[in-house]
């Protein structure tokens, strides 16, 4: 693809044909910032750029741009995630500009959790814009240096914009269009929702090729280890758009209680090493949920470490 | 229309119970379509009323009387003439009819004997669900004619969230995703070319964010 846009490193490890690799980090119920830089130091060697939620679930949490601060400090390239349901324009864009003025690089959109899910089930949603317009807000006052009000900006921010993306959900029909719609926006990165039906992730990724999707948008293949087979069989009957096949539960349930987690982790190498060869795979997006001190361990045995110096 | 539900009366108890002439008003419109209060529920709940305060050993008048609108000054004016025999007066119509209500008699004590809802429809016998939230501007045109400001949770105009699983919306198995009965609807009418079309930033300004709304018609002026 094209030149860089920006000073992502993310953009430019892709951009320069290697397969990123991100992983997550979960702010925390507090102030305390040295859970985040004890989570930031345990993946920083092995990822590219670290995502940083955004009151996931809807959960009151230390928020996702001054997190994102802290891992900065700390030489760590964070991707901002934002969601609509807190902020009108306003906000969305005072919060771009204040993670600009961070030089921090990426920023992924989202439409949230709804708040019924979180300690503030009482609450008010926002929803001034979608996630489709926050990517094309982010492009807008990158590209064209302007706010959505239309007066200039000084000094513009510089990020590279991600949106995500679930092959699995319903209706099955629109996932394709759905995605080229958010490309159509902006999106210049795209991480996928957790694939556990490696099949079906193939079928999508190749409908995507197909329409010339890839050629225009990373798209990073969401990846989230198995614990046990209890969080195997909540991911497929309790979390919306999750497809987590039978033969997934089976193998993991097959194995004494002790080992299941290892098993877990081992299922998501092999997984990663059969993505490397799908065609328009440009990376990994590793959701180690609460267990980010496995990243480094995927990432080595998925043949993705060392990082690439860019 | 307007879809309300009766108040518990509990609540309308607490609210009335140191007056001790009440007027038990509703409207004919709306809240008597959706059974929350019209003359069948005035009759209801001036009964419960009165029954209440007999046990607590209280004398209390309880009139009734139902209007053609509370909405409309011709309609409000009926009760002039007799509106000082009472000292209080629950209104059963919607927030509109309660406040119009309210803002004629400007000395009674109003108080409402309904919450109101929603602009629904009556989707079967007892049961009454959301279509409009009145954004001031439609884009049913764009959507199938199924509206995802008042019927997808988050209000998504370029949808489904990642929430949508079998048809149904994350919030609850028992409300149906907007995206996918727009999706349904566009593939009916042989347009989900049109699924496609980026819906632009709306303007929230002709919604509730812009303040109180009015229409205002220089051709039906007197």
């Amino acid at each position: 693809m094209s030149e860089c846009r920006t000073e992502s490193r993310l953009e430019k490890v892709m951009r320069a044909g290697h397969l990123g690799v991100t992983s997550e980090c979960g702010p925390p119920r507090g102030s305390d910032p040295a859970e985040v830089r004890e989570k930031g130091a345990l993946i920083k060697d092995h990822v590219d750029a670290v995502n940083v939620t955004d009151n996931q679930t809807a959960m009151t949490r230390m928020s996702s741009l001054a997190a994102c601060v802290h891992l900065k400090l700390e030489g760590i390239e964070p991707v901002l995630q934002m969601v609509t349901r807190d902020r009108n324009r306003v906000a969305l864009q005072s919060d771009i500009l204040g993670a600009a003025s961070f030089d921090i690089n990426n920023m992924l959109c989202l439409s949230g959790d709804h708040q019924s899910f979180g300690d503030c089930a009482q609450g008010q949603n926002v929803h001034d814009l979608d996630s489709m317009q926050l990517v094309q807000t982010a492009r807008h006052m990158r590209d064209e240096g302007k706010f959505l009000g239309g007066a200039d900006i000084k000094r513009p921010p510089k990020m590279f914009v991600g949106a995500a993306a679930n092959p699995f959900a319903d209706p099955f029909e629109i996932r394709i269009p759905r995605l080229a719609k958010k490309i159509a926006c902006g999106a210049e990165f795209i991480q996928t929702q957790c694939i556990y039906n490696i099949d079906k992730f193939k079928e999508w990724m190749k409908r995507a090729v197909d329409r010339g999707l890839t050629e225009k948008a990373f798209i990073m293949a969401g990846m989230t280890p198995m614990k046990s087979v209890g969080m195997a069989k909540y991911m497929k009957n309790k979390v919306p758009g999750m497809d987590v096949p039978e033969e997934i539960i089976k193998r993991l349930a097959g194995v004494d209680k002790k080992a299941q987690a290892q098993e877990g982790i081992d299922i998501c190498v092999e997984h990663i090493q059969q993505l490397k060869e799908v065609e328009g795979v440009a990376g990994f997006h590793i959701m180690a949920i609460e267990w980010e001190e496995k990243v480094p361990e995927i990432v080595e045995r998925s043949g993705l470490y060392p990082r690439p110096e860019v | 229309m307007i879809i309300a539900e009766k108040k518990p009366i509990e609540e309308i108890i607490e609210e009335v119970k140191d007056f001790d002439r009440i007027l038990v008003l509703g409207c004919n419109e709306c809240v008597t379509v959706c059974e929350a209060g019209g003359k069948k529920e005035v009759e209801v709940l001036a009964s419960a009323l009165r029954m209440y305060f007999i046990t607590q050993g209280k004398e209390k008048t309880i009139g009734e009387r139902t209007l053609e609108r509370q909405c409309d000054h011709e309609y409000l004016e009926e009760i002039r003439g007799n509106i000082d025999d009472y000292d209080a007066v629950i209104s059963l119509a919607c927030g509109v009819g309660v406040q119009f209500c309210a803002e004629k008699y400007l000395e009674m004590p109003l108080l409402p004997g309904v919450n109101t809802v929603c602009l629904g429809a009556n989707e079967d016998r007892g049961l009454w669900t959301e279509r409009c939230q009145a954004c001031g501007t439609c884009v049913l045109a764009r959507t199938g004619g199924i509206c995802p400001v008042s019927r997808c949770a988050k209000r998504v105009l370029n949808g489904p969230c990642g929430g949508s699983t079998g048809g149904k919306c994350e919030i609850s198995k028992d409300t149906d995703c907007a995206w996918q009965l727009i999706v349904d609807r566009l593939k009916a009418l042989d347009k989900m070319d049109d699924y496609e079309k980026v819906a632009p930033i709306k303007d929230w300004s002709t919604d509730r964010a812009g303040g109180p709304r009015t229409v205002t018609r220089e051709d039906v002026k007197i």
